[in-house]
């Protein structure tokens, strides 16, 4: 297994205020790795600054071999790349099937569009179902969908997933969970950020505990679930 | 694709027979001069109004500078009209060129603006031009250019409309288009999938600040002079009230807010100081009632009975 992602000292800076703090990390080829930790900690910033969001001050970030850090966005979509986004983002205005569009907007192979559309259809069938539908209108769950969907258009190596299970009943972020490690098994790696420690440690094999703005803890992520200190912090008790 | 053509081929079959009708009542001289160059105040507002809106509009980005570029193409015409005695479109064009240029140059340091500062920005930026305009003694300064040749036709005004209304319309449904509107929707989520949205920011910007270009050119070779003062930002706050009025992202919407203001203008053109009392009413009853404007994001060509010739493309 090959490392896919690796980033290496990454500082990061909103105006004055220093974000991330050097961090580290590493995302293998096919795994699902995972990021907790509290609010404010710096999950999102990271996932941003991944996806060309943000560009970090200093430190590498390197995709496949490829140096990316301070890439245009569009330029790290097409490198293989997609984000979705915390809080989902979806169009609200459009339809469905606009939605899903616009995820492949940097694609010209039409026929390899029509075919990821396909397979988007198959995993979320309420997408299909409700395609003309204005996305606004979308429940919670149905929004987390169009999310992921239109991510997966731009058929990405890898899967950047921050906080798919906000405001979701617990019923449905196990549907959600469970897409994830189907899409994963299906050959997308992910990187998912996650407040819901239990969920997404179940799912990962590798996590990253990140905490105002450095890592604290690392491992597999059986162990951490298991850890004493992850127990009292991120998993009540 | 295919329906996107017809829809085409019917507005313009159906944009002829308007002008045969309008035409017709010219040279019958039904319609008085002022009429008549009302009418042609219409056609260059609908151009403004439906420029404004590819930048306002479909790309949310708060433009409040349409006047500057509509005394850029306004003075480049006239000069190359007067002085250098170039054929009509050609001015025109150059007009166009001109402001679309400056539309550029600008709009890459503005566009990374948000909201109000770029408000504010644009704002400024038209007053700038204005006042350079009167500061510049080969045009006129103050005082105004004069001995324009009177060219504007009510034929040159619709059928430059007509080209307008047909290029912007082409633009928003192409995959720019969508990406404009991606933009306006949810600018980061655009980003995030692969929307160069700088790119697209500056490219609707260009092609509005053009257009309002082209329709200054029309608008000055309706008068035997023009003056700095034409331009001011009041005139950028009227194109923006058609915009506000007939809907944000609907150029059907635009057409209807430049008839509207055009007309209620015209027609209290005794009273000019009710006009703003009456905007004022309009966009009031608008906010209460239809906030999203009077057509909101559709068109007319949305409306069922275009759908019959359409063949279907919505269900
Ligand atoms: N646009 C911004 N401007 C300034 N500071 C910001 C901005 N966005 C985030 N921050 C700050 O950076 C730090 C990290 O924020 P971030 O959004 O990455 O946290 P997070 O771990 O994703 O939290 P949450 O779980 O609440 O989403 C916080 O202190 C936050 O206040
Ligand atoms: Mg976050």
């Amino acid at each position: 297994m090959g490392t896919m992602l690796k980033i290496d000292n990454i500082n990061v800076y909103y105006g004055a205020i220093h974000a991330i703090k050097g961090i580290s990390l590493e995302v293998g080829e096919g795994e699902i790795v995972t990021l907790i930790g509290a609010n404010g900690a710096g999950k999102s910033t990271t996932l941003r600054t991944i996806s060309g969001l943000l560009k970090p001050k200093s430190g590498t970030i390197t995709f496949e071999g490829k140096e990316i850090a301070g890439l245009a966005a569009q330029d790290i979509v097409k490198a293989g790349i997609s984000q979705v986004p915390e809080g989902r983002r979806i169009f609200a205005n459009m339809t469905v099937m606009e939605n899903l569009d616009l995820g492949a907007f940097i694609r010209k192979d039409k026929e390899g569009v029509q075919k990821d559309l396909k397979n988007v259809f198959e995993r979320f069938p309420r997408l299909e179902e409700r395609k003309n539908q204005e996305a606004g209108t979308l429940s919670g769950g149905e929004q987390q969908m169009l999310a992921m969907g239109r991510a997966l258009m731009s058929r990405p190596r890898l899967l950047l997933l921050d906080e798919p299970s906000m405001g979701l009943a617990p019923l449905l972020i196990r549907e959600i969970f469970s897409i994830i490690a189907d899409i994963n098994k299906t050959g997308t790696t992910v990187l998912l950020v996650e407040q819901n420690a239990n969920m997404a440690l179940s799912i990962a094999s590798r996590a990253y505990v990140l905490e105002t703005g450095r890592i604290t803890l690392s491992g597999d992520a059986e162990k951490l679930a298991a850890s004493e200190d992850v127990r009292k912090a991120y998993l009540g008790g | 694709m295919n329906s996107l053509r017809k829809t085409d081929l019917i507005m313009l079959v159906f944009g002829v027979a308007l002008f045969i009708v309008l035409q017709g009542l010219i040279t019958g001289r039904i319609l008085n001069s002022f009429w008549q160059l009302n009418l042609i105040i219409l056609c260059i507002n609908i151009i403004l109004s439906v420029s404004l809106n590819l930048i306002n509009g479909y790309t949310g980005q708060f433009s409040l500078g349409h006047a500057g570029f509509m005394a850029i193409g306004a003075y480049v015409s006239v000069v190359l009209t007067t002085n250098f005695h170039w054929p009509f479109l050609i001015a025109l064009l150059a007009g166009g060129a001109g402001a679309g240029f400056l539309g550029f140059l600008i709009g890459l340091p503005t566009l990374r603006l948000y909201g109000d500062y770029l408000a504010i920005a644009t704002l400024g930026l038209g007053e700038i031009i204005r006042i350079t305009i009167m500061n510049i003694e080969y045009v006129g300064g103050a005082a105004g250019f004069m001995n324009i040749p009177h060219n504007t036709t009510f034929t040159w005004a619709f059928f430059l409309m007509l080209a307008t209304l047909f290029i912007i319309k082409n633009f928003v449904n192409s995959t720019h288009g969508r990406a404009c509107i991606a933009i306006r929707e949810n600018e980061i989520a655009a980003e995030a999938m692969g929307i160069n949205t700088t790119k697209y920011k500056v490219m609707a910007f260009t092609i509005g600040a053009g257009f309002a270009g082209v329709a200054g050119g029309l608008f000055a070779h309706c008068f035997y002079i023009i003056n700095p003062t034409s331009f001011t930002f009041m005139q950028s706050f009227n194109y923006l009230i058609m915009v506000v009025l007939g809907g944000l992202g609907s150029i059907t919407g635009s057409i209807a807010g430049a008839f509207a203001v055009t007309f209620v203008s015209a027609g209290l053109a005794s009273w000019p100081e009710f006009r703003m009392i009456i905007y004022a009413l309009m966009l009031i009853l608008l906010m209460f009632y239809r906030p999203q404007g009077l057509f909101g994001y559709i068109e007319i060509t949305d409306f069922k009975i275009f759908s019959r010739f359409r063949g279907g493309r919505k269900s």
